[in-house]
């Protein structure tokens, strides 16, 4: 009954406004970006460009990249809009992605477009690693605050970190590939050997470890800054660290599906990405962002944590992927019993 | 019985039954329903079958290579990988088996190689189905692609697809993943022992004694199937965690790990014991017991000689519900399992994390293994139950006595207490503002909308899937069972069906969501269309729980003697009319119960939904995931509660709208 109504509504609409209501394309958008960004996104979006629609998937990022390669044969996307560089990466080297150099590439940072001729991704914002370190838990146990990395492997803090598992959470691969960039491969596994000492459990999602240490459950959370920031405005007791080894960050970024029914639209759609205006509105909730010059500071965001972020090898990361989980499984997974 | 005498006798002249009007349409209706189970359950569990045994492997003979001299000049030859390889040794055979993500080195095919030499390389497939990375840019025609020897170093091979065992080798091969099977073994054996034992003598309580407030207690036992099976976990955390209210109680044990998923799994799978067991209780024939006192028997010797045989097919019903339930359930682990890995969760490792399907059709299909033994073993039970309610029963009502009813009072507020414990601590959970800093009240953790996962919208999208799955579902499902256990003959087609209605509880539904990816995502399949609607969300969830309540159905369709059927034949009445005006409205307990199983499971489901949801069909138990698994516990605690408010009030209703109606149909137990 109801549905009739609206098909009536709908076709009296159609009558009425001619060619407009018949021209609005709808695009099907794959996201990973917090839920409460995405209403901003597309009503700035749509107000730009009223004959488009977006529909959002949104779920996690390992979820939509395993939904997108499932979906290989008979994509539902039209558009990735917030998804992993990594992500977007192994999507590409499955060839799903549209190469399409969007209208003002040019004016972004350089590290944030893909490097092919045209560019198959275009990068947004940069999330980047930190520590989260609760204050009155840490007081109560007695720890002192951590500054780099390896002071995390002091015995002091065992059982005292938490960390996502880089098996499940993009956070988690982030921090390995970062480690094993920072340390060197031998180094790298060297020192995850005896962080593992000291670790309470690996957790599924990135964003997890800092919440845990926000809410006192795990004194130490290895996380991203941008997490930080937003528990410690939350009021919890934090603080957020800046290893000084260095910091992994992976981007987020947008392509178009390969073999879209909407492709103008999308393009459309992909050159909004790139514009300032865009940018600005990815400056809400991140430090970095691909378009040089705008950034504003976002509250509780430590200092120095542009200058700490490594020189990181998003390629690296990709193509040793699968060997890197498959060592960091046999190592420190099989210990299901540890603590 | 009746088939083992007809065994015996001399093979006379072949009588064949003529096979009326009726059994046809049975016939007809079993075929109909079979076809269904075969298109949602077992074309897509064998597309996930055969992805499990996709293995990938690099074919060296399918790239080609040149080599120039140190001036860049090609002089024509060209070899395989593999021939380098052999002339090489660079790689085993065994570093040639790959996932579907693999990913292989070129440079060691050159022991000589230098990045920063002069020497130019050219790469090619040999076939069309050859692939390869310069980077992160994929090749997979069979052009040639000159490149310097710093580019050279970015080459990678990329795998092809095969079939085989080698995933399976690998996935025994090791030991993180092996150790799981163990774990997940042993969680479930001892979650099923302590949630029949408390799950039989809560319904023998109810069933059996003249304790008061039965019916509160008996909703009260239904709670926890309200909610979806994180939501214990959750609560657990806010009790036993280290900021735990109750922290001290664990004696510095963590309830994060097999604790915690055995506490959880009481929890959630008790009320799906205690509907079965009590079902079974429920319908017994008082002149058994009559016939025990009068012959003097103790009250120990008639419980274990008449109760617990009466109740035996319930109980080991009730024992592997339970066992699968908690051995294919993801949610509990994954919130509250610490470093305790289970194979379920390994299944959302391999795939979620790692994006490597065949690895976690693999773990899937050694989950299924113990379903099957525990089908095996129902079977072998069921084929010696015989009917407890026959047309001459008498139904047994128990007689008061003081000091048993108290006790069994005490007991079933001990249980009661544990789940509304629970429940209340999520409650209070998603009431406080900032646990455990700032707990001031507040109804900050309600605004969905500005969380991640799916907001308000996909709390009414969950209702839309569990008003759909409940009428639908219930239709299926009975009529289903009915045909099953009533249909004359035919035995093979019925054994067949009864596996079919069996495999859905040992299917994790994280499984099922991506066996339907596959096979519903398939452009070649015609049923393509339904994939992204709520249509493939009410198929996915019936296929899913179609177990229980087809246990539920067959469980109290036993129930009736098959008498019933040879009277309505021998009174010449089409089996139809009797299924409406008999079979049905004798069974109406059971009915409800389905439709409000499936209503309240089509809240909480989780796992299976999880890859099949599309943006206008999102859902409030997966936004309680995406919640919980952001960190954002109090969030997911507070939509989890919306659920069970949502269940709860359809419970209520179901309650009053089924009084008015047993009232009527069920006049024939009050005698």
């Amino acid at each position: 009954m109801l549905s009739k109504l609206k098909l009536t509504v709908a076709l009296t609409a159609g009558l009425v406004f001619g060619s407009a209501a018949a021209a609005q394309t709808e695009l099907t958008v794959y996201t990973a970006v917090e839920a409460e960004d995405l209403a901003r996104y597309a009503e700035t979006f749509e107000a730009a460009n009223p004959d488009i629609k977006i529909n959002w998937v949104r779920d996690s990022t390992g979820i939509i990249t395993a939904k997108l390669l499932a979906e290989r044969d008979n994509p539902q996307a039209d558009v990735i809009w917030g998804l992993a560089g990594t992500s977007l990466l192994l999507l590409k080297s499955e060839g799903m992605l549209e190469p399409y150099a969007p209208a003002g590439v040019e004016a972004l940072d350089p590290r944030f477009v893909d490097d092919s001729t045209p560019p198959s991704w275009t990068g947004m914002d940069a999330y980047v690693a930190a520590v989260c370190f609760n204050t009155v838990e840490g007081e109560k146990l007695g720890l002192s605050l951590p500054s780099s990395w390896q002071d995390l492997t002091d015995p002091m803090y065992s059982g005292h970190i938490i960390m996502p598992n880089p098996n499940s959470s993009g956070t988690g691969f982030l921090d390995v590939s970062s480690w094993l960039q920072i340390f060197g491969e031998d180094g790298g596994w060297e020192y995850m050997d005896k962080l593992h000492e000291n670790i309470a459990r690996y957790t599924h999602s990135g964003s997890k470890p800092c919440k845990m240490a926000a809410a006192g459950e795990i004194p130490i959370g290895i996380s991203f800054a941008f997490r930080g920031a937003k528990s410690k405005a939350a009021g919890a007791p934090l603080e957020i660290i800046v290893p000084t080894e260095g910091v992994g960050w992976e981007m987020e970024a947008t392509a178009i599906v390969a073999g879209t029914a909407n492709l103008e639209a999308a393009q459309k759609l992909v050159d909004f990405s790139v514009t300032k205006e865009a940018n600005e509105m990815y400056n809400t909730g991140y430090a970095v962002v691909a378009y040089p010059g705008i950034a504003k500071p976002v509250e509780h965001f430590p200092e120095g944590l542009l200058e700490a972020m490594i020189d990181n090898d998003f390629e690296y990361a990709a193509n040793n992927r699968a060997a890197i989980l498959k060592e960091w499984q046999a190592r420190y997974d099989g210990k299901s019993e540890a603590k | 019985m009746i088939a083992r005498d007809a065994e015996r006798l001399p093979e006379g002249p072949a009588i064949r039954g003529k096979l009326g009007r009726d059994d046809l349409i049975m016939r007809g209706g079993m075929v109909v329903i079979a076809l269904y189970l075969l298109v949602t359950l077992a074309f897509p569990l064998y597309a996930m079958l055969s992805k499990s045994i996709s293995t990938y492997s690099f074919d060296l003979a399918a790239f080609e290579l040149q080599v120039s001299d140190d001036e860049g000049r090609f002089d024509g030859t060209i070899r395989t990988a593999a021939e380098l390889n052999e002339a090489t040794g660079a790689y085993t055979p065994a570093d040639l088996i790959a996932g579907s993500d693999g990913r292989l080195g070129v440079t060691a095919f050159f022991p000589d190689f230098s990045f920063r030499s002069p020497v130019r390389y050219r790469i090619r497939n040999a076939t069309d189905d050859g692939r390869f990375l310069v980077g992160s840019t994929l090749h997979d025609d069979t052009s040639w692609q000159e490149l310097d020897s710093n580019t050279f170093r970015r080459v990678q091979l990329r795998p092809v697809e095969t079939r085989g065992l080698g995933n399976f080798a690998s996935y025994f091969s090791t030991p993180a993943l092996f150790n799981s099977i163990q774990n997940s073994i042993v969680i479930a054996v001892i979650s099923t022992i302590v949630t029949v034992t408390l799950a039989f003598w809560f319904a023998y309580a109810l069933n059996r004694s003249c304790m008061r407030f039965k019916g509160l207690f008996r909703l009260i036992a239904m709670m926890p199937i309200l909610v979806p099976s994180l939501l214990p976990g959750i609560a657990l955390v806010y009790l036993f965690g280290n900021q735990g209210m109750l922290k001290d109680l664990m004696f510095g044990a963590s309830i994060y790990g097999p604790i915690g998923i055995v506490i959880g799994s009481v929890f959630f799978t008790f009320p799906h014991a205690f509907i079965i067991i009590s079902t079974a209780l429920a319908i017994s024939d008082a002149r058994l017991y009559e016939a025990a006192t009068a012959l003097r028997a103790s009250r120990w010797r008639t419980f274990w000689t008449v109760t617990i045989p009466g109740a035996r097919y319930g109980l080991i019903s009730a024992a592997f519900v339970v066992f699968n339930l908690v051995i294919t359930d993801f949610g509990l682990p994954k919130v509250i399992g610490g470093q305790f890995n289970v194979l379920a969760v390994d299944i959302y490792k391999q795939v979620i994390g790692q994006q490597n399907f065949e690895m976690g059709a693999v773990v899937s299909v050694v989950l299924v293994i113990p379903a099957i033994l525990a089908f095996a073993i129902d079977r072998a039970v069921q084929s010696r139950q015989v009917a407890l309610l026959s047309a001459r029963s008498v139904p047994f009502a128990p007689k008061p006595d003081r000091k048993i009813d108290r006790f069994f009072f005490a007991y079933a507020c001990a249980i009661g207490l544990f789940i509304i414990g629970l429940l209340g601590v999520c409650q209070f959970a998603a009431l406080v503002r900032f646990w455990p800093y700032d707990l001031s009240l507040s109804l900050n953790n309600f605004q969905f909308d500005r969380m991640d996962g799916g907001g308000w919208g996909s709390y009414f999208n969950s209702i839309r899937l569990a008003l759909l799955t409940a009428v639908i579902g219930t239709a299926v499902i009975f009529f289903g069972a009915y045909l099953v256990e009533k249909t004359r003959g035919f035995r093979t087609g019925r054994a067949l069906f009864q596996m079919f209605a069996m495999l859905p509880m040992a299917i994790p539904g994280m499984v099922l969501g991506l066996a339907y990816i596959f096979f519903f995502n398939n452009p070649a399949n015609p049923l393509n269309a339904i994939y992204g609607t709520m249509a493939i969300l009410v198929i996915c969830t019936v296929t899913h729980f179609y177990t229980v309540s087809h246990l539920t159905a067959v469980t109290a369709l036993k129930q009736m003697d098959r008498e019933f059927e040879s009277v309505a034949a021998s009174l010449k009445q089409p089996t139809m009319k009797l299924f409406a005006r008999v079979t049905v409205p004798v069974c109406l307990p059971a009915v409800l119960d389905i439709s409000i199983y499936l209503f309240v499971n089509a809240m909480t489901t989780v796992s299976a939904v999880v890859f099949l949801y599309s943006p206008k069909t999102t859902l409030a138990s997966i936004a309680v995931l995406n919640m919980d698994d952001a960190g954002d516990i109090a969030p997911a605690a507070a939509m989890g509660m919306m659920i069970f408010y949502t269940n709860a009030l359809a419970r209520i209703l179901h309650l009053v709208a089924s009084r008015g109606i047993l009232a009527r149909a069920q006049a024939w137990r009050m005698r």
